[in-house]
């Protein structure tokens, strides 16, 4: 079936309207003559920002969610995103990940995907991955079966229906299972989990999915100190490979993994700059950190 | 601790025998195997004890109760496909009588073609029905069904494609919940009506009756109708198989994974509306497999198989099973249907209280259906025997 796929998407992809003709271009040293070609379906992030979110504003009956908000997202950084309740900071993730759509402004992915047109299963296998605030797992299925399911492979009908696991995918699996700790757990109900436990497997399932960029909201809500410091690890430690954005109202924990933080406020971006900076900020300090 | 191994040796044996006999991926499935194995059993001794034991022996099983229970085994193939879309996928369809009733017009239809100009106007060519309503030709629809094979894609396709077309509209509209359930409700009370209309050229009211015979093979015949009761038999073993086939691929794990975290199986890249299409299309070409099944041995269809109370009661025998099991669908459509025969013929206007008494005790006091109490069973015995095994390590 993925021949058929693969045969769907030549198709698409040839009826494009902005499409390039690749012959045209000379692929080896296009970058020395400073063009080089676009693939509308690749990834690129050559100008530095995987994520560019610019004027985006969503209201919902009058009350404006964002307003003129702003972003740049760099490859590979970890960004720590802080605001008081209503600043918009799921509203956000939700433009990004396609579940809202913006009334006005631009999102895109790397230099060449406009995500405010593309559905969200597209915007998953593009690359990014999203963790809900309230841990979100499927309780009926095993440990093993969440990451199972959340692996990146191709995720269409007639693929499913016949596909097995490979060696190199259940090794994918036992890796993903060892970094989030949960190696005595591989066959349990995942609804039998503990709240720290469904988090750390939320963020397992997203490892699966290889993202290019994790959006995490509010990681350690309800977490003991113990398991807020693992999940401060393991953030960081995937940091540099991805993208990460976290959300996340709890100040200590933001301040452990955090050297970018940008403040939200009432839909739109108020300071930016690393923890000591944002601190300092008077603006800041009046609106949030004031308390 | 010598007694318990001497009761697991022939117990193990048993079920390395079943592995072998049983496709890898039921090996989990023991309800399934259990179930597949008396149907086979119960088939094999229907058989024998209709066509090989004289009538004048007590142990003779009599054609009509061959009938009857040919048309339970329809019945409960009809529940597994639903089972997939409500058990599985969490769509409660309350118009899945819809594609049951299509598949058995089909069949109707053909049956009608057979036969030939042994109706009551002699005509050749057109039905009693069409003759009487002053039709001087068969309508377009009707072209090609006295050709089996067309007969046959006919009734896996025609119910495949309205699924297809009412699922394609929903699910991509991402209506969901009671809403659905309203939609499907509705479906099936819409081809009630059309069908009730002469102008449909399907009978109207009356519906397609007085069949001759299927493949040149009288109806009336004693063979006939056990060869009917074995393949729906065989349909609903292969129904069962596939069904759990599908299940038990990561597609089923993906169903239930909607049904469970809709937003979060799409958020991970799958196309929900694909998988729900999917299985709802294979559903209802499931059901119009029983349907058409259903016909022959009842001798009649009409539009009253659209009612939207069949299809409610359908989802009745389904929640007293046991949701999401598959067999347990068909121990809910096997009792209930027994049950509806027994009482409707023992105290007739008893029936729809005792309906109404089991669908309330099966919710308020079985959640899970039948097959829940056994596995509550089940758990208890496990606990038990632990705590049995946890005395004797401490007195060791």
């Amino acid at each position: 079936m993925s021949a058929l796929s693969q045969v769907r998407y030549k198709v698409r992809d040839a009826l494009r309207r902005d499409r390039t003709f690749n012959h045209t271009i000379i692929e080896s040293d296009s970058y020395l003559q400073g063009t080089h070609s676009i693939h509308p379906n690749e990834l690129d992030v050559s100008h530095g920002p995987v994520l560019y979110l610019e004027d985006i504003s969503v209201s919902f009956d009058g009350f404006q969610a964002l307003n003129n908000l702003s972003l740049y997202i760099d490859d590979g950084e970890l960004r720590c995103i802080i605001g008081p309740n209503g600043a918009g900071k799921t509203t956000m993730m939700d433009v990004i990940t396609g579940k809202t759509r913006p009334d006005s402004g631009q999102v895109f992915f790397g230099q060449t995907m406009d995500l405010s047109q593309m559905a969200e299963h597209d915007i998953a296998t593009a690359g990014i991955g999203r963790k809900f605030q309230k841990p979100t797992i499927f309780p009926e299925h095993s440990v093993w079966e969440n990451l199972e399911l959340a692996m990146k492979t191709d995720k269409g009908v007639w693929h499913s229906l016949f596909t097995v696991l490979s060696a190199e995918q259940k090794d994918r699996i036992e890796e993903v299972i060892e970094i989030i700790g949960l190696q005595a757990l591989y066959f349990s109900k995942a609804d039998l989990l503990s709240h720290g436990q469904k988090q750390w497997l939320e963020i397992g399932m997203l490892l699966m999915q290889d993202p290019r960029v994790l959006l995490v909201d509010e990681p350690v809500a309800g977490m003991t100190h113990q398991e807020m410091d693992r999940t401060a690890e393991l953030l960081t430690s995937l940091a540099g490979k991805h993208s990460v954005v976290v959300v996340e109202h709890d100040m200590d924990f933001v301040r452990s993994i955090a050297n970018q933080v940008t403040v939200l406020h009432e839909g739109s971006v108020l300071a930016e700059g690393t923890m000591e900076e944002v601190q300092n900020n008077q603006k800041v300090i009046e609106v949030y950190l004031g308390e | 601790m010598d007694s318990f191994h001497k009761k697991a040796v022939p117990q193990e044996a048993i079920n390395m025998l079943l592995n072998y006999l049983f496709p890898h991926f039921m090996h989990k499935d023991t309800g399934g195997k259990w179930l597949i194995s008396l149907l086979i059993a119960i088939t094999l001794l229907v058989v024998i004890f209709n066509f090989f034991i004289p009538e004048s022996s007590a142990l003779h099983i009599p054609t009509y109760m061959v009938t009857l229970l040919g048309k339970y085994l329809c019945l409960a193939l009809l529940a597994i496909a639903l089972d997939l879309v409500w058990g599985y996928c969490g769509i409660l369809s309350l118009g899945h009588g819809a594609f049951f009733a299509l598949g058995g017009y089909a069949m109707g239809m053909y049956l009608m073609r057979q036969i030939g100009d042994r109706g009551v106007y002699g005509n050749a060519e057109l039905p009693d029905f069409m003759v009487f309503l002053n039709w001087h030709e068969l309508p377009w629809y009707w072209q090609g069904f006295e050709y089996f094979s067309f007969t046959a894609l006919m009734i896996i396709l025609v119910p495949g494609l309205l699924a297809y077309v009412f699922g394609w509209m929903t699910f991509r509209s991402r209506v969901t919940g009671v809403y659905l359930s309203i939609m499907t409700q509705a479906l099936t009370y819409a081809l009630l009506l059309a069908f009730f209309r002469n102008e449909m050229g399907l009978g109207g009211n009356n519906g397609l009756t007085d069949f001759k015979d299927i493949l040149g093979f009288s109806l009336q015949a004693d063979s006939t109708r056990i060869v009917l009761f074995t393949l729906s038999a065989l349909a609903l073993i292969s129904g069962y198989i596939a069904s759990r086939f599908i299940v038990q691929s990561k597609l089923g794990k993906t169903v239930v994974a909607i049904r469970d975290a809709e937003l979060r199986t799409r958020f991970i890249g799958y196309k929900v509306e694909d998988y729900k299409l999917w299985i709802f299309v294979f559903s209802a070409m499931l059901a119009g497999i029983a349907g058409a099944l259903y016909v022959p041995q009842v001798g009649i269809i009409n539009p009253g198989e659209f009612s939207p109370l069949n299809s409610i009661e359908l989802a009745i025998w389904v929640a007293i099973g046991g949701r999401g099991t598959l067999f347990g669908a068909v121990i809910g459509a096997l009792l209930v249907n027994y049950a509806k025969t027994y009482f409707t013929g023992a105290l007739p206007e008893f029936w729809l209280f005792a309906l109404g008494t089991l669908f309330i005790v099966s919710t308020l006091y079985l959640p899970q259906g039948i097959v829940g109490l056994f596995s509550q069973f089940k758990n208890k015995q496990q606990k038990q025997s632990a705590k049995h095994g946890a005395l004797q390590e401490e007195t060791t």
